[in-house]
């Protein structure tokens, strides 16, 4: 198959990541945009590991390396949202406004 | 290389099988069924009590730590897969690495016990 | 058009629209689920480009345990449903949306111009052997640092979770 194939999969859920980001004001639904962008960048290292028919199947390897850490990353982001939330009954990322001046 | 697929290709089948059933058995059921709406009807069913309160029931925090931790031993069980099917070609060295993979996340899960979010009550 | 080609057409379609929905639906959990679609078609997608071991994990972590993770999260903060309480104001999204387009047309473009006649040769599946040789002969460090990443990270998820 073309190798712009997954390529273009993977270019369109990033913008749709980026734009998740950008768009939206519940933090939840941020961390899920995230998800998305994350996801993007697997697609990414799958394909180019089949293109480059790595003999260390690194791409693979650093797919499962970015899917470790995606886990640690939600749950600390859930957790940091979690705590806003219970201090200040929002999870709107425009108004949580502690470090502005 | 043809097989790899092929075997793919009886799972896709068997999955678009699965989806075209539940699709044509719930379509056949909104075709076939009487339509008649009332308030009794449209509400939640719930035992045969009256519902209380609204269908949005908040969990506790403490809850989250449990799911958290899941997410991190799945990560962990995941690993040891491909290390089960190299372990005896690499032999000792593989073994020390999964010691000390294993052995930090214990740490994590022993920081757990000691802060007692694994008690239930 | 090979059947391989197909197939990964029908996911990317289908991927691509759960995708747009998790960032445009109006409810989270709604959201959540589509999430779900998303995630199982790159699966499919990893299966297609060789890689059945990634599409596993990416159902067995992704799909089963961070999903799981994103809907107590939605379970524990309130969660109204609606534009106005979800998403940002209109120039905003627009703003969002000329920036996503840009980023997409900009890919496409330069990635088009870089690898656009390449093709991927058919190869037989990636063995878990040849992942597990890779990962425990070569890539032994990063694999130690996840661990360690593992348990900072619930360390801290304990850390922030208490109440006292």
């Amino acid at each position: 198959m073309p190798l712009m194939y997954p390529l273009v999969f993977a270019a369109f859920l990033f913008s749709a990541g980026v734009y998740g980001v950008l768009a939206r004001r519940n933090a939840v639904m941020v961390l899920m945009s995230i998800e998305l962008m994350l996801n993007a960048v697997n697609v990414n290292l799958v394909a180019f590991n089949a293109y480059l028919r790595d003999e260390l199947v690194s791409g693979q390897v650093f797919a499962l390396f970015v899917i470790a850490v995606a886990a640690a990353e939600v749950g600390i982001g859930l957790a940091i949202v979690l705590l806003i939330f219970r201090n200040r009954e929002t999870v709107n990322i425009d108004e949580v406004d502690l470090l502005r001046w | 290389m043809t097989t790899y697929f092929q075997a793919y290709g009886t799972f896709a089948a068997l999955l678009v099988l699965s989806i075209a059933f539940v699709a044509v058995a719930f379509g056949a059921n909104r075709l076939l069924r009487p339509n008649r709406p009332t308030p009794g009807k449209l509400t939640t069913y719930e035992s045969g009590m009256d519902p209380v309160g609204t269908t949005w029931s908040q969990t506790q925090i403490r809850y989250y730590v449990f799911a958290f931790l899941f997410v991190i031993f799945d990560v962990e069980s995941v690993f040891l897969f491909p290390w089960a099917l190299v372990f005896a070609d690499i032999g000792v060295a593989a073994f020390w690495e999964m010691v000390v993979f294993i052995g930090v996340l214990a740490i994590g899960l022993l920081y757990a016990f000691k802060k007692g979010v694994l008690r239930w009550a | 058009m090979n059947g391989q080609e197909v197939a990964f057409l029908i996911l990317a379609v289908i991927g691509g629209l759960a995708g747009l929905l998790v960032v445009t639906s109006r409810n989270v959990v709604h959201a959540a689920l589509y999430l779900v679609v998303a995630l199982a078609s790159v699966a499919g997608v990893y299966l297609l480009l060789a890689a059945p071991f990634v599409a596993f994990v990416q159902v067995i972590i992704y799909v089963g345990a961070i999903v799981v993770l994103i809907l107590f999260g939605i379970m524990l903060t309130r969660a109204p449903v609606g534009r106005r309480v979800l998403d940002n104001t209109l120039r905003a999204r627009v703003g969002a949306f000329v920036v996503g387009a840009g980023v997409f047309i900009m890919f496409t473009v330069f990635l088009g111009g870089a690898f656009g006649d390449e093709r991927i040769e058919n190869q037989g599946a990636t063995a878990t052997e040849a992942l597990g040789e890779s990962l425990f002969r070569n890539y032994v460090l990063p694999f130690e640092a996840v661990s360690v990443l593992l348990l900072a990270a619930l360390i801290g998820a304990i850390v922030l979770a208490r109440r006292d």
